[in-house]
């Protein structure tokens, strides 16, 4: 069954979609989807190191982006700088970094177009290993720190005074953003991993009144999001990321009507 | 009795922040036990809420000690914002940092006068709701120390007088330790323990009578501030009679 590349990427792309739902969640509820991109464009500087040591590309993405978010973090303690100033120098530089180290790989052929928007075709059978196994990892330990990560969201002198350590869970969630960005890199590709981290979660924030509600949700938009996107990307012959990203921005649209409903009803 | 009242919740000693080229508070001891109400006044900028924060360990690289002799803690910040994108109701905050059950987040809203707003949203709650709900999850689980920064802001006077009573009662009940800050000098006055006037330093501190009577304590909030302990006091010098005219001892 796991011949068939489609099935491949099918199974692939559900995988990403259960963790970036709840990822996608506190994105949206901290704020942090610049932060996202930041993380995303470190990826290609990860990939870059990848092909150069050859190193699973998965692997030396999340090492990239982990240490990239704990820069951040050190300078947003040490410098006056404004956090999005930090994040675009981040961003920046990883990316510029990365692009001069593609130059002098020029003896490696190098699918760019797949890096930036993902390719179904690429997913074998030990990417499905390391979304399914890293995937899972991801989701316990986000349901093991759910609870101080959650009042930090909130509040994080009320989390701190409270004894829920939010520093050190901050730190955590940041390393879990790094994985998930590196286990979907393939699929749906660096430029748009934002985007399936943050669409599914808006789409479900127009239709939900409690977080646990909101995450239920947002994990459903991202699993209808990759299986429309995938078999559309199938059957027009489109790159997999961009398809996915558009179907989950139907969703989106779709749930605007439902609010717009029923604010009217409430009238 | 004594033996439990007399326990040490927790102890500030001789702290400091330094922050942006100047010194937010410094100097500051102060020390709060079971069963007391220990409050902090002060002007604006006086560092009063600094002073809380220290207290609970919000804020780090600070200067002195703070030792803390109980893990269970309620705080109500001075300024809570909840984003729109956030949707949460009254129940999942009451959860936020505490497992309770239903039964005991009914009784603690029920306390504060708003078990009816249970499920709604709250980014849908006015001012004074919000403020009876964070006292609310503060006390829900039965703190040992709970620390108030304003939790009275916003609330309409009837129910202002009611939650300071129901703050009192819950010390007495509970038998916890409060940090109290507080612009309500009356309050203050009539029903705490033990005063801390801040500016900067501790200006003065001690029972309520004797903080009035400081020279210190008058100079930072004008000779009327002085007058309010003379409020209730002067209960003591007169009588009532059954139409309500007052006689004074003479």
């Amino acid at each position: 069954m796991f011949d068939d590349f489609f099935i491949r990427a099918l199974i692939a792309g559900i995988g990403i979609a259960l963790v970036t739902g709840p990822l996608g969640c506190f994105i949206i509820w901290r704020r942090l989807s610049f932060f996202g991109d930041t993380l995303s464009h470190s990826a290609l500087l990860g990939v870059t190191i990848a092909f150069f040591f050859e190193l699973n590309i998965a692997f030396s993405v999340f090492l990239i982006s982990s240490a990239i978010a704990l820069i951040l973090l050190k300078l947003q303690k040490t410098t006056k700088l404004p956090g999005d100033a930090l994040l675009g120098l981040l961003a920046h530089s990883s990316l510029a970094v990365g692009l001069v180290v593609i130059g002098f790989l020029t003896t490696i052929r190098f699918d760019i177009m797949g890096l930036l928007f993902g390719d179904i075709l690429a997913v074998n059978e030990i990417d499905l290993l390391i979304i399914w196994i890293g995937g899972a990892l991801i989701l316990l330990i986000l349901k093991y720190i759910w609870k101080p990560l959650f009042a930090s969201t909130v509040n994080h002198e009320l989390a701190e005074a409270e004894g829920m350590n939010p520093d050190k869970v901050n730190a955590i969630f940041t390393v879990l953003l790094a994985a998930i960005i590196a286990i979907s890199i393939k699929i749906v590709g660096l430029l748009l991993i934002t985007g399936m981290l943050i669409m599914p979660a808006a789409m479900a924030r127009n239709i939900s009144n409690n977080p646990t509600q909101m995450v239920k949700l947002s994990i459903i938009g991202g699993l209808l999001s990759v299986i429309i996107g995938l078999f559309s990307s199938l059957e027009i012959n489109t790159p997999s990321g961009p398809s996915i990203i558009t179907a989950a921005l139907v969703l989106f649209c779709l749930t605007l009507i439902k609010i717009k409903n029923y604010s009217e009803l409430k009238k | 009795m004594n033996k439990i009242n007399s326990e040490t919740l927790i102890k500030v000693d001789n702290v400091g922040l330094f922050k942006n080229d100047k010194w937010l508070v410094k100097g500051v001891s102060l020390e709060v036990k079971r069963g007391e109400i220990v409050t902090l006044i002060g002007p604006n900028g006086s560092g009063k809420t600094t002073t809380a924060k220290i207290a609970l360990g919000i804020h780090k690289n600070i200067e002195g000690k703070v030792l803390t002799f109980t893990d269970k803690v309620g705080y109500v910040p001075q300024k809570i914002s909840v984003d729109w994108t956030l949707p949460i109701r009254v129940v999942d905050f009451m959860l936020l940092t505490q497992n309770l059950s239903d039964e005991e987040i009914i009784n603690a809203l029920k306390l504060t006068g708003v078990e009816h707003l249970k499920n709604n949203n709250l980014s849908n709650l006015s001012g004074g709701e919000f403020q009876r709900v964070l006292i609310a999850r503060a006390i829900a689980k039965n703190p040992d120390l709970l620390v108030l920064d304003e939790p009275v802001q916003g609330v309409d006077f009837k129910g202002e007088i009611s939650l300071y009573e129901l703050i009192k009662e819950i010390s007495d009940k509970v038998n916890c330790g409060i940090l109290l800050i507080s612009h309500d000098l009356h309050v203050v006055m009539s029903s705490t323990d033990y005063v801390v006037c801040l500016n900067g330093h501790v200006c003065c501190s001690g029972t309520p009578q004797s903080v009035a009577n400081n020279n210190k304590y008058q100079e930072l909030f004008g000779d009327r501030a002085s007058t309010i302990l003379s409020v209730y006091e002067h209960k003591h010098d007169h009588t009532h009679s059954a139409d309500g005219t007052i006689k004074r001892k003479q």
